[in-house]
């Protein structure tokens, strides 16, 4: 077994051993605490440029399969483990979490407290770090002292389409509605449910501008999720502006931050950010509570948010913004992932809710 | 809605199994959340060994029966506005539901709480369940009701075999089973269609090899739903999920499929309505290699829901101590109309209520079953449920989690390396490995002797995930065996869980140096917290497990403190009575101002409830991990907290001496007086200097001796193993045949312990608990047995205050409890028995047996007697003579009431046992009567252990030559009461001779009928009387199918007249008035 190590900024360092490929890799250091769904993990836009530790301690289980991965490519930079299982059993298995890693040239650690780790991250807030498998860990200080930092990297560029495409869906029900996602980093499983409720969802690329979705002749818009800082993201911005109250629109993490900065409102950092499929969010109509899929560093601060738009839901643990929504014009956000994947499916009936917002303005 | 301002709690009554301390965790825990939201709590049980029927707890508490008639009474004079029906287990509920059913409910105005009426039925109704299950589109087993063998062959031809036959309306499954042939169809169908009263059956799709899973979700009146935890059997469908070992959360599930099945708990729950927790237990698909099923192409396989219980249940204490959320707490405040985001989260105290624990360690539960008591039973797994207890264990690994658990079990010193001598031979472990209390053992066995996981997987059902990781383990040990002993190698081991002993054993190392060796290379365990959020959050709440991780989460505990040491798994003879006492130490050491710390095993208990202590350590209760627990509590200055052993049961007293020899301070009395008492000959010179007397006998270690022992002191003679529990293997023989036999046997049970004989003395049995504290003893109170010495105390009715003891019996008594309390300079609690025997001067009491450390009968006396026993001992230990806190030694002035303890048993759940009652302990819980007459007091224990016979019935009697004459008066009452008897040849023809009338009833029953079976089975009695002598040679094997029978038909069946008598006298009595009060208003 191969020693390795995870060193943060600050100079704490992990031992464990090996697994995955035998590369060196930087990032911000996140945690998830998401009991299951490690390959929807892995394979989410959203944690491009990210380390990611898993809080639940044995990961692998039940292997990789051809059917959980949420983009095409794995996206974290590194992922750390306390136990990679190496004899995974279950009837869609067709690999182990190794392979999985090892073929996309990613580096694992296993063996590594996580518990500490997090607790770490919990106290200190998230921070750069780096994997490195062999010996001696110093070489790889070195290496993440010159790393370009998370905070300033446009990712979304990494991760968004470089030209349209359309979800692949049977003939047998014609699509009845024409839906555009404008690709921040968006999942796969957004686009299977849009399709599964009788939508043709095209994803167009996150530099697209308001004219080219406007000459599509969409039905709707959905604003995806996506990695890094919203406040980076000017196209983006440009594009929603000019297509707020011209179509109906649905913003999902990354999107509804976008969408808050459209209507006059900041994001900030958060400390360690909301990661995991606990997070309970209340309506703030209905006072319902609903746990929710959550994967988000940044936040909105509705404060200079425009006075047509109101704050719909409200994270109950800490009291951040979770969601809003337009009084007069046809459009909606939240922070959380109504797509799940991993995580609850309670939250799915808001893609019938934007769905049935696009009939109605299509009367 | 508006909150009520009183509410009544109905407790689950005794221990038996199905139905153990769980229920006291959750009656106690809404007991606290009904304090906090400003409710009056009433309280009823029949079970005084619980912590919910505390003072403390409730406000107002009935130790009554829980019976309509009862509760009722007491609903007239408490006029509760509120009625908790969901946390009292499956009695409480259904009490509840027969109190609305009786208009009781409506009569004064007593609003269900929580889970609607309603709801409670279409869950507990198969048929209701079935249609609103169909109405959502959840999907169930394939089912149909049949009432013919032809019909059933028609089902069968549609659905395929394997099927799964249950009979309706019988209890406990009997009559039926799994049919995996036609021959086997036939048979179980037949004999389902007789043991079904109205000759109905279910033929349901048998999923065999399917997972079975379980989740514990919540619900409020805001329609705010969650999921507090998921679990995963290891076990697959067909064995009771209470005997299944559970994995919290699942391991084998990918995301789709575990939100799969919560969506679908969600929604059912949602459909039903449930306002609080509630269980559902649901199958999924397999490996298609253990159970074939069309895979589908979206990676959702298909699913089913099996049960739902909506309730807080085992399954529910087992999630609560699993995640940190306390489940009935929280049910409690909903059902009194607490939103679930307006309740705090009491493990961050920053959150709410209204999230799901994430959880960042794996928890495996595993049984506790009592087939070490009962070798003989059936001891195959299936759909009733044999347990009596569990433990649980929580580490950062699978391996680990599960090798703590063995651990925790206790059963010897069996861990995982134990096997069967017979699975040596060849060929053993080929075929079938049925599901049986010892299967995991068996499964290491066969991956010892190289059987492919796969193979094993096939033959099981088990999941090959589970399975490989027990091929690690394997790995492990023949690593260990192999290679040097190198830190790394040392390190993995701990990693994966091994034991200081295992790895001895295999790397022929002494235990101690193993420890030495780890703890100078640095590898000791680290504590991490429980905090239901896999560390996102910080955590108020000092709830620990240890891991062989690098952080350590526990530092320390400033100030004073003690260890009180729990009493593990519920098990017979050693049950809730030892964590009531657990508990109640840790709340006298806090009102001593010492920081109280819990260790235990047992997820079902109050002890492992977070807040009872100030800090729990969720550990085996075993000499390794308290001493690692002691050394992280020393900390670097290594000034180890004293440790409290005499309130955990056996389980802590056998710490005594590895501490002591540790150099661990013990608080209370030492290792040297625990010795002193269970050594029998430094016992016997011990008493010989007091001139107090003791039965005669001695301990041998061969047959000869035993025998030549026995022709001193003329037979009967009992014997039993020295140093074990329960009276485990304890016999009485009549001959020296029988003698030879039973030392071979109790040999076995206890190897290279001496064997006790003593002379069997047939007399008035006493007990008597005291507290001492070197200077005085005090003695709250003396009990006396009904039945006379030979049944073991466990299963004794016993009362207090005594009714035949003479005042100068009395005082010889308290004279010697005093003598023996302060020569054996006992610090703290004390146990005695005393054997009263007739002699021509009056009397003679002997000694039977001394026990330094608290006893089963503490609750029942302390309750009976208002003397705190466990706070007062706990106060001595810490240095506070009983002066000091305002008691006089010496026997305590008597109540003004009786009150009867009477043993519950679980024997229609164990298939195989014999219920005879003798030496051996058999039962599995108790329950107190209590009233200001002894025949009232009598009757209310018979209600509440189900030993009652009701008036007017028929009873079967069958009593050996010797007993015949003893039995006269008690047949003539019967006969008296309006009884119609049937009796076995001898025993009609002397009812016969008597001039009552009588039936006959064959008692061979291969000859003829009506035969003793058929008139239990046809329901022709009520009751059974049989009398047996002798184990081997006498009477007593002939009489084994009639007490199963009556067993299995759940009818009282008494094995010795003095029962026999009692519950005739009750039953005669029964028409006078019983009071029914609050337990405090008994109290002087």
């Amino acid at each position: 077994m191969t020693a390795a190590h995870l060193i943060l900024e600050d100079g704490t360092v992990f031992g464990g051993t090996a697994f995955g490929a035998a590369a060196e890799a930087t990032g911000e250091v996140v945690f998830t605490t998401a009991m299951t769904g490690y390959q929807e993990a892995l394979t989410d836009p959203s944690f491009a440029g990210q380390i990611l530790t898993m809080t639940y301690p044995l990961q692998g289980n039940y292997g990789v399969n051809d059917l959980d991965s949420e983009s095409a490519r794995l996206q974290v930079r590194g992922f750390v483990v306390r136990e990679d299982c190496e004899l995974p059993s279950h009837w869609n298995s067709t690999g182990t979490l190794h392979g999985f890693l090892a073929d996309a040239g990613i580096p694992g650690i296993a063996g590594v407290d996580t518990r500490a780790l997090t607790r770490k991250i919990r106290s200190a807030g998230v921070m750069m770090g780096v994997i490195s498998h062999g010996d001696s860990p110093d070489a790889a200080l070195a290496t993440l002292r010159t790393a370009p930092r998370y905070d300033g990297s446009d990712f979304v560029r990494e991760v968004s389409a470089t030209e349209a495409s359309t979800w692949p869906h049977g003939d047998a029900d014609a699509p009845r509605r024409n839906i555009v996602v404008l690709d921040l980093g968006v999942k796969h499983n957004i686009l299977r449910i849009l399709t599964r409720l009788g939508c043709e969802a095209t994803t167009v690329p996150y530099t697209t501008i308001a004219e080219d979705i406007l000459a599509m002749k969409p039905d709707g818009v959905v604003l995806s999720p996506g990695p890094g800082d919203p406040a980076l993201l000017d196209a983006p911005l440009a594009t929603v502006r000019g297509l707020i109250g011209r179509l109906p629109i649905f913003g999902i993490c990354i999107g509804h931050q976008v969408l808050a900065r459209a209507c006059g409102a900041g994001t900030y950092k958060l400390k360690f950010g909301h990661r995991g499929a606990n997070h309970p969010v209340r309506d703030a109509a209905s006072g319902a509570v609903t746990i929710t899929s959550q994967n988000h560093g940044y936040a909105v601060d509705p404060d200079g948010l425009a006075s047509s738009v109101e704050v719909s839901h409200v994270h109950l643990n800490d009291g951040t913004c979770e969601g809003l929504r337009h009084r007069e014009l046809p459009a909606f956000t939240i922070q959380y992932h109504s797509e799940a994947s991993p995580g609850p499916h309670d939250s799915e009936f808001l893609f019938t809710r934007f769905l049935d917002m696009v009939e109605e303005a299509a009367r | 809605m508006t909150k009520p301002s009183k509410v009544l709690i109905i407790g689950s009554g005794p221990i038996i199994i199905g139905q153990a301390a769980e229920f006291d965790y959750a009656g106690t825990q809404a007991c606290k959340a009904m304090k906090e939201e400003g409710v009056t709590s009433v309280l009823v049980n029949s079970n005084p060994a619980t912590i919910m029927t505390d003072a403390d707890v409730a406000d107002v508490i009935y130790i009554e029966p829980l019976t309509v008639d009862v509760v009722s009474r007491i609903i007239e004079r408490e006029r509760p506005d509120g009625l908790l029906p969901t946390l009292g287990g499956q009695t409480g509920l259904n009490l509840a539901v027969d109190l609305a059913d009786a208009g009781v409910l409506d009569k004064y105005d007593v609003r269900l709480l929580g889970t609607p009426l309603e709801t409670i039925r279409k869950a507990e109704d198969r048929e209701l369940f079935g249609k609103l299950l169909a109405e959502i589109g959840e999907p169930t087993p394939e089912s149909e009701t049949v009432t013919s063998l032809a019909d059933a062959k028609a089902v069968a031809t549609r659905l395929g075999l394997p099927l799964v036959i249950r009979p309706a309306y019988t209890l406990g499954g009997t009559g039926g089973g799994v049919a995996t042939t036609e021959e086997e169809l036939e048979r179980t169908v037949t004999s389902g269609l007789a043991a079904s009263p109205i000759g109905q059956v279910l033929v349901e799709r048998y999923l065999r090899g399917w997972k079975e899973i379980e989740y514990e979700v919540m619900r409020d009146a805001n329609d705010t739903c969650i999921t507090i935890c998921n679990m995963e059997n290891l076990d697959p469908m067909g064995v009771h999920t209470g005997d299944s070992i559970v994995v919290a959360p699942s391991q084998t599930l990918t995301d789709k499929e575990y939100q799969m099945l919560r969506t679908a708990s969600l929604k059912i729950i949602r459909a039903l309505g449930v306002e609080g927790g509630c269980n559902v237990q649901l199958a999924l698909a397999p490996r298609p290699e253990i159970a074939p099923w069309p895979l589908p192409d979206d990676g959702y396989p298909p699913y089913y829901v099996i049960e739902v219980n909506p309730r807080v249940s085992r399954s529910s204490a087992l999630a609560s101590k699993a995640t940190g959320y306390p489940i009935a707490r929280v049910a409690a405040k909903i059902a009194v109309g607490k939103r679930l985001d307006e309740i705090q989260n009491a493990v961050t105290q920053k959150t709410t209520a209204a999230f799901e624990p994430a959880l960042d360690y794996v928890v495996v539960k595993i049984p506790r079953w009592p087939f070490d008591k009962f070798p003989k039973g059936d001891r195959t797994l299936g759909t009733q449920m044999k347990a009596t207890g569990e433990v649980m264990a929580i580490d950062r690994s699978f391996e680990a989690a599960l090798q703590k658990a063995v651990r925790s079990l206790e059963q010897g010193n069996r861990s995982l390396l134990w096997e069967d001598p017979a699975w040596q031979d060849n060929g053993a472990l080929d075929g079938s490995i049925p599901a049986t209390d010892d299967r995991l053992w068996r499964l290491m066995a066969a991956l010892r002797r190289e059987t492919p996981t796969m193979d094993l997987a096939l033959r099981t059902g088990i999941d090959p995930w589970f399975l490989d990781k027990l091929a690690g383990i394997v790995a492990m040990e023949r690593r260990l065996l192999a290679e040097p002993l190198a830190p790394e190698l040392l390190r993995d081991a701990k990693r994966l869980g091994f034991s200081d002993e295992q790895i001895g054993v295999l790397a022929g190392e002494l235990t101690e140096r193993v420890r030495q060796r780890r703890i100078e290379l640095g590898i000791r365990p680290v504590y991490k917290t429980v905090d239901t959020c896999a560390a996102e959050f910080d955590a108020a709440t000092p709830y620990f497990y240890s891991t062989y991780g690098e952080e350590n989460e526990a530092e320390p505990l400033t100030g004073d403190k003690a260890l009180v040491i729990g009493s593990g798994p519920i098990r017979i003879g050693q049950g809730i009575e030892f964590d009531y006492c657990s508990v109640h130490a840790a709340w006298a050491l806090q009102k001593a101002g010492y920081g109280a710390i819990i260790a235990n095993s047992n997820p079902e208990t109050v002890s492992t409830d977070f807040d009872t202590s100030d800090r729990l350590y969720f550990e085996p209760l075993d000499e390794e991990s308290v001493r690692d627990i002691l050394d992280n509590e020393a900390g670097p200055t290594q000034q180890f907290p004293p440790s409290i052993v005499q309130f955990g049961g056996q389980t802590a007293v056998n710490l005594a001496t590895p501490l002591s020899l540790a150099a661990i301070p013990i608080l209370g009395s030492s290792a040297e007086a625990i010795d002193m008492a269970e050594d029998r000959s430094r016992f016997e010179e011990f008493l010989a200097k007091l001139a107090i007397p003791q039965p005669p006998g001695a301990a041998v270690t061969n047959v000869d001796d035993a025998l030549k022992t026995a022709d001193v002191i003329a037979y009967p003679v009992l014997v039993r193993p020295s140093y074990v529990l329960g009276g485990r293997a304890m016999e009485i023989a009549q001959n020296a045949e029988e003698l030879a036999r039973y030392v071979e046997i109790a040999a076995e049970a206890g190897p290279n312990k001496p064997v006790l004989i003593d002379k069997y003395l047939e007399g008035r049995e006493i007990e008597v608990d005291a507290v001492c504290d070197g200077e005085q003893v005090l003695i709250p109170g003396i009990m006396e047995h009904i039945e006379r010495a030979g049944v073991h105390s466990g299963d004794s009715m016993a009362v207090y205050p005594p009714n035949h003891l003479t005042d100068s019996e009395i005082a010889t008594i308290v004279d010697y409890t005093e003598r023996i309390g302060l020569a054996l300079r006992v610090s703290g609690l004390m146990n005695i028995q005393y054997v009263v025997v007739p002699s021509e001067t009056g009397s003679d009491i002997y000694v039977l047996e001394v026990n330094p450390r608290s006893s089963r009968t503490i609750p029942f006396i302390a309750k009976v007697t208002g003397v705190p026993m466990v706070g007062l001992a706990a106060q001595v230990m810490l240095g506070h003579s009983l002066a000091e806190q305002g008691y006089r030694g010496g026997l305590q002035p008597q109540q003004d009431l009786v009150a009867v303890k009477a043993p519950a048993f679980s024997m229609s759940k164990l298939g195989g046992v014999d219920t005879y009652l003798g030496p051996e302990m058999k039962s599995t819980g108790e329950v107190m009567g209590v009233d200001h007459t002894f025949p009232a007091a009598l009757a209310k224990a018979l209600v509440s252990a189900e030993l009652a016979l009701p008036p007017g019935g028929g009873v079967l009697l069958s009593i050996a030559d010797k007993h015949k004459r003893e039995a006269e008066p008690i047949i003539r009452r019967l006969a008296d009461a309006g009884f119609r008897l049937f009796a076995t040849e001898g025993t009609a023809a002397m009812i016969a001779a008597f001039g009552l009338p009588v039936e006959q009833a064959t008692k061979k029953l291969s000859e003829g009928h009506p035969n003793v079976v058929d008139v239990i089975q046809d329901g022709s009695v009520d009751g059974v009387i049989n009398i047996s002598e002798g184990r081997i040679t006498g009477t007593l094997r002939d009489g084994f199918r009639l007490r199963r029978a009556a067993a299995e038909r759940r009818i009282p069946c008494f094995t010795s007249l003095d029962t026999a008598r009692a519950a005739v006298d009750a039953l005669i009595a029964g028409d006078q008035a019983y009071t029914i009060q609050p337990l405090a208003e008994y109290l002087r």
